[in-house]
């Protein structure tokens, strides 16, 4: 199985001289299992270039799976070549949204509205299908198995383990670490830890024992307490999920747009000095655009 | 349980698919989500007071599609699963249906049902934790006793003039509304309200309480214990109005739980005032 990174970015695209090292698309990772399968986690503006790279493949069948509709997620989709390609089939997964009582499928139709965009969803040549995930069920996916899990965003926001022949890989889309809305004066705060701590539990079994631990590190320590609630990790809590979960390696991914490649290597190896690795600890690294890694 | 008519069946069941949020409550929910900071604790506070806004979002968190290990029972616990923004902007989407009128044609006084419902759900909640310690979560009482006459609202909004015509029946002949409503409806409240709470998936102990309420031959449970005897307690001292008002000779129905003496069940309550006060200051009244 093979990583590749082709969007880092949060919120939205930054390009420009002072993120060239890193790379200002938003959240695109191309997963690539044993038998060449393709597996796309996110449709932000990094699938375009993606897409790119496809051609000599066509006609071919797409698997993408979305974390959950914000725009830095998506809205590369109608950009990715192959929805435009007769022979081509481009499968989309993602949550049911409960707001809008509406499966994954919208998340193509309220982008493709004539006001927006040129074509329309009738006029996509490859053939969609959409395919709205019941949590926590295995979907095989050529030789691999792509499992979600419920995560903590101010959207349903889905984390995807992907199994591929032992080897594996898990992707939080954006995440806060779960906290009690409670103060622990109030009568209700133990219950809602209790449910806290069972539902972290369960993120962490499914996750564990992963080869990499893709995760939202938005924000720094430092950063965190003004954005409590955003929906967003920091470098130490991803640091701390993977060793939770003994995850092998930890990518921490989703750059504030404003992080600047020199403050981002800053700010990341205060995280690491922070941390310090121990024994049986993952390795931890930064994603950047066009990082692979071959498992 | 009587048996339904298809007819009657599908009457209810879409009747009850359109029920709206209650004003107060969405109201309370539309000023504090106007402060993007508002305190997530609060607008908890005020989802769990409304049972229909309680019972869409519990709906909703026990789909199918997220396929949750053990069945979702209280608000908070969805704020988990969920995420507190999205169950701000469910709560805001429930508000965006529609509002129960003030005044519905059947006179079936609706602020005085939300005392009632909010009464026995402070009471069951109370009898639990002193009766059932141990064998009844406290917050599951709360919501049995919440929700326990949920399918009076839907009568009351979609089947106004049958409705208004069984609460009639009850009072001038001293009949117990649900008899009425057999009558006049061909199902009671329970029926309606229970079928809801299947269709939406609820946990079966709660479904129970909503169905068996009334009919004293059914399975017994401790929580059903609860809310039957909250029931009885809210509607003898008058907190709220069910439409099915204490009659002088009816008898006091006791679980061996509560002992043999109804002065001492309430006195262990402890103060009432603090139940009718908290009921009225949710409901507005």
């Amino acid at each position: 199985m093979k990583v590749r990174f082709w969007g880092v970015r949060g919120s939205i695209a930054s390009p420009g001289p002072r993120t060239v090292r890193y790379g200002g698309n938003t959240t695109c990772i191309e997963v690539r299992t044993d038998d060449n399968t393709l597996i796309v986690l996110d449709g932000g503006t990094g699938i375009f270039q993606l897409s790119q790279t496809l051609f000599k493949e066509m006609p071919l069948t797409s698997h993408i799976f979305i974390s959950h509709t914000h725009w830095d997620h998506i809205q590369g989709l109608p950009f990715f070549i192959p929805i435009f390609v007769p022979g081509n089939t481009v499968r989309v997964h993602g949550a049911y949204d409960i707001v809008s009582s509406a499966g994954i499928e919208q998340v193509m139709n309220v982008q493709l509205q004539y006001s927006y965009f040129p074509v329309r969803e009738a006029e996509l040549k490859a053939r969609i299908e959409y395919e709205t995930l019941t949590v926590g069920e295995p979907y095989a996916v050529g030789d691999a198995t792509v499992t979600s899990v419920m995560l903590n965003h101010p959207v349903i926001n889905l984390g995807y383990r992907v199994d591929c022949n032992g080897k594996s890989v898990f992707f939080t889309g954006d995440h806060e670490p779960y906290s009690n809305i409670y103060d622990p004066a109030d009568a209700e705060y133990a219950d809602y830890q209790r449910i806290i701590d069972e539902k972290e539990q369960s993120v962490v079994d499914a996750i564990r024992g992963v080869d990499v631990l893709i995760a939202d590190s938005s924000y720094t320590l430092a950063e965190y307490p003004a954005k409590r609630g955003w929906g967003h990790g920091t470098f130490d809590s991803s640091i701390a999920l993977g060793r939770k979960a003994g995850a092998k390696r930890v990518v921490c991914t989703h750059h504030e747009p404003t992080r600047y490649d020199d403050d981002l290597e800053r700010v990341f190896a205060e995280a690491l000095e922070r941390n310090p690795r121990g024994e049986g600890d993952p390795e931890v690294l930064l994603a950047r655009e066009g990082l692979e890694i071959e498992l | 349980m009587s048996t339904l008519t298809i007819e009657v069946q599908r009457k209810l069941g879409v009747a009850v698919e359109r029920m709206p949020a209650f004003p107060q409550s969405v109201q309370k929910i539309l000023d504090l989500t106007r402060d993007i900071n508002c305190l997530p604790k609060d607008l908890v506070a005020v989802i769990e007071k409304d049972p229909v806004m309680t019972m869409k979002i519990l709906k909703v968190i026990n789909s199918a599609f997220y396929s949750l290990p053990n069945k979702i029972t209280a608000v908070s616990q969805s704020v988990v699963y969920l995420g507190l923004n999205t169950v701000k902007n469910l709560a805001l989407s429930i508000a965006a249906v529609g509002m129960l009128p003030r005044f519905n044609t059947s006179g079936f006084d609706i602020q005085g049902y939300l005392l009632h419902s909010l009464s026995t759900a402070s009471v069951a909640r109370q009898l639990s934790s002193v009766y059932a310690k141990g064998q009844v979560d406290p917050s599951d009482a709360y919501i049995a006793g919440l929700l326990h006459d949920f399918g009076k609202a839907v009568f009351a909004q979609f089947m106004a003039p049958e409705f208004a015509k069984a609460l009639a029946i009850s009072a001038d002949n001293g009949i117990p509304l649900h008899q009425a409503e057999t009558e006049v409806i061909g199902a009671d409240h329970t029926v309606v309200g229970s079928m809801l709470a299947t269709k939406w998936q609820f946990p079966e102990h709660l479904v129970a309480c909503i169905r068996d309420h009334h009919s004293l031959d059914a399975q017994p449970s401790p929580l059903m214990d609860c809310v039957r005897m909250g029931n009885q307690i809210s509607r003898k001292l008058a907190f709220g109005q069910s439409g099915n008002a204490w009659r002088d000779d009816e008898p006091i129905t006791a679980p061996e739980r509560f002992g043999t003496s109804y002065d001492a069940v309430v006195a262990a309550l402890g103060d009432l005032e603090k139940i009718v006060s908290d009921a009225q200051m949710f409901a507005q009244v």
